[in-house]
């Protein structure tokens, strides 16, 4: 059961063979001892999409036993980083060439418009690659002067060996860029989980890792269910580092599995209810534009969403008004649709986010637009604003990851970067202001690893983004996600100390 | 309108067309002089005219300045975000890669090193040499300094703008490409001029530079005389920063030049005299090997060549017989011989000159232990050269002949060494070869060099950087380090609440 399926895309027509096997040393196979399958939907049709294999805790070690294989022979200190750089490259060469296709695949399987997933999800995977690829032949370490007659004292940055990769559904290719990239560029090799929801495009990837001439053990690819595969790799006795993308609850338990097993490192992105500040100086109409991108975009399927709304009083009903319209513009349908958001990923995250919408209702939160169900297939979830909300209430404490904002008042600046802190995560935060110091007060003021500053929700490559508190552990992108993947090596090597003895 | 020149190769080891524009290539576009001048390019392998080229004068640089100066303001510089300018250079790469084989050989046709060094050497090198500048393009960050709360305090790294590099024959699209990456990659335009003696493959990367997407006017070529378009470039008030790779005579002019003028940045690549230093307990096969590639690379036409070879006492006359059977089974020959290691010098002036150092070494007393006269009888054929038996105080010991021409001394003391080594006035590189790791530091640290190759000779690599100390150089290229300078440091401080 390791054969690819033919995939037809409905809307284009077109033909697309996935992989359903593991991709382990550079070959699609079978389970070694497990019949169990995954089965994809797509979320606009609620239909199955097709069935893959489920890899089984003993898959997850012959995964790990062919990228240690490889890290000893063909990969890690074995290779140039201009070599590295150069198999990136192509890698990204190839991502480009099948672009088009790849979006239609994330799009029956995860939901997204197909153009926002060629433009905004492969367009800055490809750039990911690429920035990483650079890095590659750049590494350095340092010279450090420590008694010239007699000593030189050196540092190497290693790579840290085998990593366990696990990612998370909503943004299937760009998620598995941002992690496979970075430990590519350092030496290490991979085992990466994707998320049992939208494992598609990660099969289909790993054919180009054929393509780009990898060595084989290199990439490992290996879908199963979190509490498998997910639980497999991180309490793996050989594997040196995890990095794992995903809820804090789950997070918490891989870097428990992490301290009972052999302390391998851990970097964690996990959720947030980021705040978004909106001070009465901003640009309103630009304002409510990022506000809008900022809960709605992806669905409010992203760890950043700006799902906590604070605006100053007294700008407060103009801006919803404003904020209103904008969500009530948003056209979400089928993916393939000439649409700006596409359905929820799956059921489980329809009936999910449909119960904080309940709960917001029944703990008195008022509507300002959305909150019904729509009739017929697919899991829609229309844009849902909450005014009056309190601190307490469970949709403004809790990460709902759908289109749902809660929207609440403040009167002062120290006022709204209190409420704004009041979490206990820290992943993003936004605020809109035309006072140049308030922005510098307020920035500094709040907890979060990215502050954006009049936009929201834009990433680039070389910057760098993590949470503080709760949302995570580590950093992605820009200088610092290479550094995550290093090993850091001190060498002092005596040419001219004697040491006498009796000490 | 400025002609197409077109080469047919139908060697041994390369046969295909080359084809390209010769005109001065400014503003994206390919013109006359304005003063209507040409070059002669000739072939090194027999004096021949291989084609007149456009020359440029102090008008063209100009003209190229003020293209320059445009295309910062507008379309380069800042103006363009540093994933997009290394993309660019990537394709660029990408561009001569293809392309290896045909610049391999206008390289060896117009420089005289053989198709084999030109094609898994030189453009290797080139392309590897590009392609590691473009990574660097969105990755030169500044910093952010903490101070106190009020302040928020940092530094960006701006490009520095048009800037003016000037390049030597010897390695002729290597040098462009040193010059070419950490330039565009910081954001830099440029205004180039390559050596009137190898103009082929630049001319030829004009269109490859095209084909990239770099904007007009991000790049300009403009060939000439160092003292008609080198000197325009020094003087030009509104570059702000020259590179040099060439003689140390020209570099001081240049620094001087740029003081007179508008004070523009100035780093130099010049001459070496480099040491190699062969101890007792060498390896000797590897020493040997390593010896003859320090000096005869490139028909010794290197700044960093090993020309002066100290040997120790216990191992001299096996050394000094070794290396002197490997200099003489070097094969000289037509640079499309397939098994010709050396070619011609890389022109009549060259091998005046290192005729000349010759004929003094005799003169002033060394021994000519092997060589020392020319090869065939047409082209600057020279045959590797051995001197011995000199003293520190001959010009052959002091001097940079830029020949394949070695000068082989005995040592004894190991401290002494150390001294005579760094008895220069130039400092670019040096080599030591011993099996003895304390030895090997402890020289390496003690050599006055901006390189030190401990059991090797010779190898560059982009990653790492490559300058001289004292009279061989200011700055260094390749590496992290070129970046610098090519950029303007510029600290912001954002007061929030200091009151006055």
């Amino acid at each position: 059961m390791a054969q690819p399926v033919e995939i037809t895309i409905p809307a284009t027509g077109r033909k697309i063979a996935v992989p359903t096997g593991l991709f382990i040393n550079n070959e699609f196979v079978p389970s070694v001892d497990s019949k169990d399958t995954i089965q994809t939907v797509n979320p606009a049709t609620e239909e199955v999409i097709c069935s893959i294999v489920a890899g089984s805790a003993a898959d997850i070690d012959v995964a790990v036993a062919a990228a240690r294989k490889a890290f000893n022979t063909t990969w890690g200190k074995n290779v140039t980083g201009f070599e590295r750089s150069r198999l990136m490259n192509k890698l990204a060469d190839l991502m480009e060439r099948d672009a088009e296709m790849l979006a239609e695949l994330e799009t029956l399987n995860n939901g997204k418009p197909v153009r926002v997933a060629r433009d905004f999800d492969i367009g800055d995977s490809v750039q990911c690659v690429r920035y990483y690829a650079g890095w590659a032949d750049k590494i350095t370490g340092q010279t450090i002067e420590v008694d010239n007659k007699t000593k030189v004292a050196f540092t190497r940055h290693e790579p840290i060996g085998v990593c366990g990769q696990i990612i998370p559904w909503n943004y299937p290719i760009n998620m598995w860029s941002w992690k496979i990239a970075p430990a590519l560029a350092a030496g290490c090799t991979i085992v990466m989980k994707p998320s049992e929801i939208t494992p598609l495009t990660a099969l289909k990837l790993s054919e180009l890792f054929i393509e780009a001439g990898f060595p084989p053990g290199v990439l490992n690819t290996v879908p199963s269910l979190g509490s498998v595969g997910g639980a497999a790799l991180s309490s793996h006795l050989d594997v040196d580092k995890v990095a794992f993308t995903g809820s804090t609850v789950t997070g918490r338990k891989i870097m428990e599995a992490a301290a009972k097993s052999n302390l391998k490192k851990v970097s964690l992105e996990l959720g947030g209810k980021s705040p978004h500040v909106i001070f009465e100086s901003a640009d309103l109409e630009q304002a409510a534009n990022w506000a809008a991108l900022g809960i709605l975009y992806n669905s409010g399927q992203d760890c950043t969403a700006g799902s906590r709304l604070f605006v100053q009083d007294t700008i407060y009903e103009k801006f919803t008004t404003l904020l209103a319209e904008k969500a009530r513009a948003m056209k979400i349908g089928d993916g393939f649709g000439d649409v700006s958001g596409g359905p929820v990923v799956s059921k489980a995250q329809y009936d999910r986010v449909w119960s904080y919408i309940e709960s917001g209702k029944s703990e008195g939160a008022k509507i300002l637009t959305g909150g019904e169900k729509r009739p017929g297939k697919g899991y829609y979830v229309d844009p849902t604003i909450f005014t009056d909300v309190k601190p307490s209430m469970k949709i403004v404490r809790e990460e709902i990851f759908g289109p749902v904002l809660a929207v609440a008042k403040f009167k002062t600046e120290e006022e709204a970067i209190e409420l704004a802190n009041d979490t206990s995560y820290g992943l993003g935060a936004g605020l809109h202001s035309n006072d140049a110091n308030q922005c510098m007060r307020v920035s500094s003021a709040l907890e979060a690893g990215t502050v954006w500053v009049n936009q929201y929700n834009m990433l680039n490559n070389n910057v760098p983004f993590g949470g503080k508190k709760q949302s995570g552990i580590g950093r992605e992108l820009g200088s610092y996600g290479l550094e995550e993947y290093m090993s850091i090596k001190a060498v002092h090597w005596n040419f001219g100390e004697k040491l006498d003895w009796p000490f | 309108m400025p002609s197409t020149f077109t080469y047919e190769f139908n060697t041994p080891v390369y046969k295909g067309t080359s084809s390209f524009n010769t005109g001065l290539f400014i503003g994206g576009k390919f013109v006359d002089g304005q003063e209507g001048e040409t070059i002669d390019v000739i072939n090194p392998t027999n004096g021949k005219l291989i084609t007149k080229i456009s020359g440029g004068t102090a008008k063209d640089v100009d003209i190229a300045v003020n293209a320059a100066q445009k295309a910062f303001d507008t379309v380069w510089g800042l103006n363009i975000a540093g994933a997009q300018r290394g993309k660019l250079l990537g394709k660029l790469a990408d561009l001569m890669e293809e392309h290896t084989d045909e610049l391999a050989a206008l390289e060896a046709l117009d420089n005289g090193k053989t198709f084999g060094w030109a094609k898994n050497s030189d453009v290797a090198a080139s392309v590897g040499c590009i392609r590691y500048y473009s990574g660097w393009a969105d990755k030169h960050s500044g910093k952010v300094i903490e101070t106190d709360e009020n302040k928020l305090a940092y530094t960006r790294n701006e490009p520095i703008g048009v800037v003016g590099q000037i390049i030597p024959w010897n390695f002729p699209l290597m040098m462009l490409s040193w010059k070419l990456g950490p330039a565009l990659a910081t954001g830099c335009t440029i205004v180039l001029k390559p050596s009137e003696f190898t103009p082929l493959t630049a001319l030829r990367m004009c269109e490859l530079i095209q084909r990239a997407g770099f904007p007009p006017g991000v790049v300009n070529i403009i060939n000439g005389f160092g003292s008609s378009v080198g000197q325009a470039i020094a003087e030009h008030p509104k570059i702000e920063k020259v590179a040099f790779t060439g003689s140390t005579l020209v570099g001081r002019k240049i620094m001087e030049t740029a003081a007179k003028t508008n004070l523009k940045k100035v780093t130099l690549e010049l001459g070496g005299k480099s040491p190699n230093i062969i101890y007792d307990d060498a390896d000797i096969e590897q020493a040997v090997n390593w010896a003859v590639h320090g000096i005869f690379w490139n028909h010794g036409q290197a700044c960093c060549a090993g020309s002066r070879i100290f040997v120790q006492k216990g191992i001299y006359d096996e050394f000094l017989k070794r290396f002197t059977e490997k200099a003489r089974s070097l094969k000289i020959g037509d640079p499309f011989d397939a098994d010709a290691y050396q070619g011609p010098q890389v022109s009549q002036i060259q091998y005046d000159r290192i005729m000349g150092y010759i004929s003094s070494g005799v003169e002033q007393g060394a021994t000519l232990h092997l060589g020392g006269e020319r090869h065939g009888n047409e082209g600057y054929f020279i045959k590797p050269t051995i001197f011995t038996d000199t003293k520190p105080s001959m010009k052959i010991v002091q001097e940079e002949i830029f020949g394949p021409v070695g000068v082989v001394i005995k040592f004894t003391d190991e401290d002494d060494i150390i001294h005579q080594a760094n008895d220069t006035m130039y400092g670019l590189a040096a080599a030591v070869f011993t099996q003895n790791i304390n030895t090997a530091l402890e020289t390496a640290h003690r050599l006055h060099a901006g390189t030190v190759w401990i059991n090797c000779a010779n190898q560059l690599h982009p990653q790492i950087p490559f300058g001289g100390f004292k009279q061989s150089g200011i700055g260094r290229e390749l590496g992290e380090y070129a970046l610098a300078n090519y950029t303007n440091v510029k600290a912001v401080h954002v007061n929030l609440g200091h009151k006055m």
